[in-house]
């Protein structure tokens, strides 16, 4: 077996192990230990975009919560026709659960794809503004539909988020994107972040490239999505507003763009973090703001940006390349 | 006919306030290319001020609020220069998305930090102008509505003498045409683009109190909707583009207050974006703006 899928199995392994004995642990920590889970998939899904392929995307909450609202329509209105009365056995629950799952990522990158090819035909600000708007308008559309709650929010989703459903899509998630930026394709996606004029002159389709990380993104945010709400048993349209977007997108930048391990950190970081800053929780979105100056003004490569391979000994054989932040800025 | 000249009037005193944002946006954009987002944040901060200074003025009258605009003006001028010599100086030259993500850095905490200072809680603008209700052939006008008129027009008439009349103003379009070549020439850049900075931000300011007076319920986060939608307006007019940011602004504006009294009102935020994307596709250098071919 590879290497990487002998990771794969492993992690999948010990996710199974942990949620078996979810009754003996604290539930608080289960809590923490899902929410952590959640947003690693959101920030590494995001780092394919953001990172590897060098587009700046401030849409990801509005992707989320197409697949938290597809998957969590499935769940809610479906679900008791599927099922009966009883509610089913655990494994139906599982096998509807993991159906909707995916249905949400479906939903959500098929959003992805909807927005992503006309809005990736722009740069830098208008790309970021583009999909800022899109998951405005996405958020504004849920809002409007009253067979989702409109405004007031779905309720009553049944609690199906475990820790095993949580890191499988974790490991899932992290597999993907490491083995998809390491594979022959994948070098597409560097490519086309350090140079897009020299990737498309030696024959790659860029645009191809961005819509593709775009939807495989936006597919990965749409399973959040779905773990998300069937964890908090109820969504709201504003609960994935602009301050959700910008909550992956800093998580993103403060492990390092384009660096898989330093984003998984800060977004582990970024999660238990709060939880100890509950005293002083309005401050604490003054302690983001800053952190992103800060970063930006003196290390824009990231915190997390560490040569891990160096660090364990090995050569300095890295997949990442230095992030676009190193390159000298463009004439 | 007389609802559709009333929601036209509604709509420009609206737009006018949107101009007056997409003004300071278009300004900056010109002379470092790159999307102050914290512009709307200083809007909202304009509108704080005036709300304090409404409370140690003397006001109720003409000139009482003039006092308050021009206090709004000024403090907002040096808040915006003070984050450009801060935070955006240093960047000059760094990758737009490092500039970018400084700018959402600084917009957050422009907001955050209003939250902890002013508190999450709305507060009632004063009415710093005398308020009168005229009606004039079957249409409601508010004096308000009028003051925000007249200011924005005189402004806008303000900033166009300056940008075209005076040697700073000179020095602003040569360095938004090329930045490097009007140094060559003794162009004080790090003055320029200060002045570029204080400029717009007033403008935000006034915005800010302008707004205030229609919509008197005030909050920190006030700005992030107006400003994007001022945004949009920049963009729909031509970046970079003086009177394209004030023709969008009135269209922008005046297109929200129709959705907003039909019976997709519920849509009226998802408008403002999908004229964005729209123009972005079609028409991406704006209304009046000339497209720049990118140079490999």
């Amino acid at each position: 077996m590879p290497k990487p899928l002998l990771a794969l199995a492993l992690a999948l392994l010990v996710a199974l192990a942990v949620s078996h004995f979810g009754d003996r642990i604290d539930p608080y920590f289960l809590d923490v230990l899902i929410g952590v889970g959640i947003n690693i998939t959101l920030a590494v899904s995001l780092n394919l975009v953001n990172g590897y392929t060098g587009q700046f995307s401030l849409g990801h909450a509005g992707f989320m919560s197409v697949g938290a609202y597809a998957s969590a329509a499935i769940t809610v209105l479906l679900g008791p026709r599927l099922l009966g009365d009883s509610g089913g056995t655990t494994v139906q629950q599982g096998w509807l659960f993991f159906a909707a799952l995916l249905a949400g990522g479906a939903g959500a990158a098929l959003a992805g794809l909807i927005v992503g090819i006309p809005s990736l035909r722009l740069k830098g600000d208008y790309l970021a503004l583009v999909t800022l708007g899109f998951g405005e308008i996405i958020r504004v559309v849920f809002q409007n539909v009253d067979a989702l709650g409109g405004a007031l929010g779905l309720n009553g989703i049944p609690n199906y988020t475990t820790v095993f459903w949580v890191y499988a899509t974790v490991a899932v998630t992290v597999f993907t994107v490491v083995c998809l930026v390491r594979s022959t394709y994948g070098r597409g996606f560097l490519a086309t972040r350090d140079d897009e004029i020299a990737a498309e002159s030696v024959g790659l389709n860029t645009t191809r490239y961005k819509i593709a990380a775009f939807v495989i993104a936006a597919f990965f945010a749409g399973i959040a999505g779905g773990l998300y709400g069937h964890f908090k048993l109820t969504i709201t349209p504003t609960g994935f507003d602009f301050t959700k977007s910008i909550e992956i997108v800093v998580m993103v930048i403060l492990g390092g763009m384009g660096n898989t391990p330093g984003v998984i950190l800060a977004a582990i970081l970024l999660t238990v973090l709060p939880e100890f800053l509950r005293p002083v929780e309005q401050y604490r979105m003054i302690v983001y703001s800053l952190l992103l100056i800060g970063l930006m003004l003196l290390r824009p490569q990231g915190l997390f940006n560490l040569n891990f391979g160096a660090l364990v000994g090995r050569s300095r054989r890295r997949a990442a390349l230095p992030p676009a932040s190193a390159q000298p800025p463009a004439a | 006919m007389t609802e559709f000249l009333q929601q036209l009037l509604n709509g420009l005193s609206l737009g006018a306030i949107y101009a007056l944002i997409a003004l300071g946006y278009t300004m900056v954009y010109g002379v470092l290319r790159f999307i102050n987002f914290a512009h709307s944040d200083v809007f909202m901060v304009g509108a704080y001020i005036g709300y304090y200074a409404g409370q140690h003025l003397p006001v109720g009258t003409l000139g009482g609020g003039l006092l308050v605009l021009l206090a709004a003006m000024a403090g907002c001028s040096l808040l915006g220069m003070a984050i450009e010599r801060l935070a955006y100086r240093r960047l000059r030259g760094a990758p737009t998305l490092n500039v970018l993500i400084t700018a959402i850095g600084v917009s957050l905490f422009l907001e955050s930090a209003g939250q902890a200072v002013f508190g999450a809680a709305p507060r009632t603008f004063p009415m710093v102008f005398p308020v009168r209700n005229l009606r004039f052939a079957g249409l409601a006008v508010s004096s308000n509505q009028l003051v925000v008129i007249a200011v924005a027009i005189l402004l806008m008439i303000a900033l166009q003498l300056i940008v075209f009349r005076t040697r700073i103003g000179t020095a602003m379009r040569a360095v938004s045409l090329n930045p490097r070549a009007a140094q060559l020439v003794g162009v004080n850049l790090n003055v320029v683009i200060s002045f570029t900075f204080g400029l717009g931000s007033a403008l935000a300011g006034a915005g800010g109190v302008l707004y205030a007076l229609n919509y008197p319920s005030i909050d920190p986060l006030m700005g992030v909707m107006p400003g994007m939608k001022a945004f949009v307006a920049a963009v729909l007019g031509g970046v970079g583009n003086i009177p394209g940011a004030a023709l969008g602004g009135l269209i922008l504006g005046t297109v929200e207050t129709f959705v907003n009294g039909s019976q997709w009102s519920t849509y009226k935020d998802a408008i403002a974006f999908a004229i964005l994307i729209g123009i972005l596709l079609f028409r991406p250098a704006g209304l009046l703006g000339r497209a720049v071919p990118e140079k490999v």
